[in-house]
């Protein structure tokens, strides 16, 4: 693979190969989160945490670790850091880490991180690894986002916790329970794949 | 928490807390494998097996190894752990002594170390404090749901080859759409009995 500039990594991640919306990985708890935006941010933040930095340790011991053991050794190193944000949230955010329940521990089987460490730190350097932890992160928290965005406004009528809309709107219950969560997926999976594919061929043309 | 019958949780975790189309669990694989009834069939009993199997390891683990010794904050690490060697466990056995089986689930089976309903269930169990024989029951339960959500999908799947689909959603859109679709059709199950 050749070297990547930092910016280029960063539009990799964030848009053009976006992990959510582009390779439909780490769905699970994407998906489960997004009802409040606030979850969807601790979320998000703590799996940017985790993938940045899983990924730079994996790059900086990847000439030690035997090729056939390595997926043990990834899995280690991403629990260890998924057990750190677990205790800091229990620590200093209880409330979160009770909503959140399982979901943190769940972060270890997030496909994107296994994905971003095979995909990517095996090969590069370690900063540049770390890098692309941010930017896929920060590509998955900004999908979580934008569907917490509509799942709470339409669902609870709150932003963040705040009332935004008043008495007048009545809360569309089916947007707390699952069913939402899978076609808003669906919307933001249909809109992004229309937008590049344009693109696309709009460079076809020239 | 209130004793729940073994069998109230078995129910639910297959209707109304299926491990898809409301907890959002193992959703990696179910978009990924769905495409054909046998394969997402055989996956979802490889599943079921596994999911049966972890949790009463990682049940005897938890109660008889780390809370003695204070551990609980190491659960993560453990149960990954014990997941990924019962898999390689079973993958052994099987090819010694059942290979046909083997080679029917043969490329499932290191795929299911990574899915999240298995890690999940382990985890659900802890937090929600379930017995042995409760933890037990939602295990098999959520495999069943999770075998049943697949392989309706992929059942869906087949006939929606042959339908036109605008061109962004083709592909994972469109599953996710079903999915969402499956998914209302299953709150239609809730009241039944009630769990969490």
């Amino acid at each position: 693979m050749a070297k990547q500039s930092s910016q280029e990594i960063f539009t990799l991640g964030v848009w053009s190969d976006n992990p959510v919306f582009r390779q439909l990985i780490g769905i699970c708890s994407a998906l489960a989160v997004t009802n409040s935006l606030t979850n969807s941010m601790i979320m998000g933040i703590g799996l940017t945490f985790v993938t940045a930095l899983s990924s730079f340790t994996i790059s900086a011991i990847r000439q030690f670790t035997p090729k056939h053991i390595r997926m043990m050794v990834q899995v280690l190193i991403i629990a260890a850091y998924v057990i750190m944000v677990d205790i800091f949230l229990k620590a200093y955010l209880p409330e979160f880490s009770k909503t959140l329940g399982a979901y943190v521990g769940l972060i270890i089987t997030n496909c994107i991180i296994m994905g971003r460490a095979e995909a990517f730190a095996q090969k590069n350097r370690p900063i540049a690894s770390f890098l692309d932890g941010v930017a896929n992160g920060i590509g998955y928290t900004v999908v979580l986002l934008f569907i917490a965005f509509f799942r709470e406004l339409m669902g609870f009528g709150t932003l963040f916790g705040f009332q935004i809309l008043g008495d007048w709107w009545t809360s569309w219950t089916i947007m707390i329970m699952p069913p939402s969560a899978f076609f808003l997926l669906a919307i933001v999976i249909w809109i992004t794949h229309n937008i590049q594919d344009k693109k696309k061929s709009e460079v076809a043309k020239q | 928490m209130i004793e729940l019958n073994p069998m109230v949780i078995f129910i639910a975790a297959i209707f109304t807390n299926n491990m898809i189309l409301s907890n959002f669990l193992g959703m990696c694989s179910f978009v990924a494998v769905s495409k054909e009834i046998n394969t997402s069939l055989g996956l979802g009993q490889a599943v079921t097996f596994v999911l049966a199997a972890t949790s009463i390891i990682n049940y005897l683990v938890y109660h008889y190894i780390l809370v003695p010794y204070n551990l609980e904050f190491l659960r993560f690490i453990i149960f990954i752990i014990s997941i990924a060697a019962f898999v390689q466990l079973i993958e052994m056995i099987m090819e010694k002594y059942i290979p046909n089986l083997y080679y029917a689930l043969g490329i499932f089976l290191p795929l299911i170390t990574v899915n999240c309903a298995i890690l999940g269930v382990s985890l659900f169990m802890i937090i929600r404090e379930y017995s042995f024989l409760q933890s037990f029951a939602f295990a098999v339960g959520s495999g069943i749901g999770w075998t049943m959500a697949i392989v309706a999908l992929a059942g869906i799947r087949q006939r929606l080859k042959r339908a036109t689909v605008p061109k962004g959603l083709e592909g994972p859109g469109i599953t996710l759409i079903v999915t969402g679709l499956m998914a209302m059709a299953f709150i239609g199950f809730s009241g039944i009995v009630q769990i969490q």
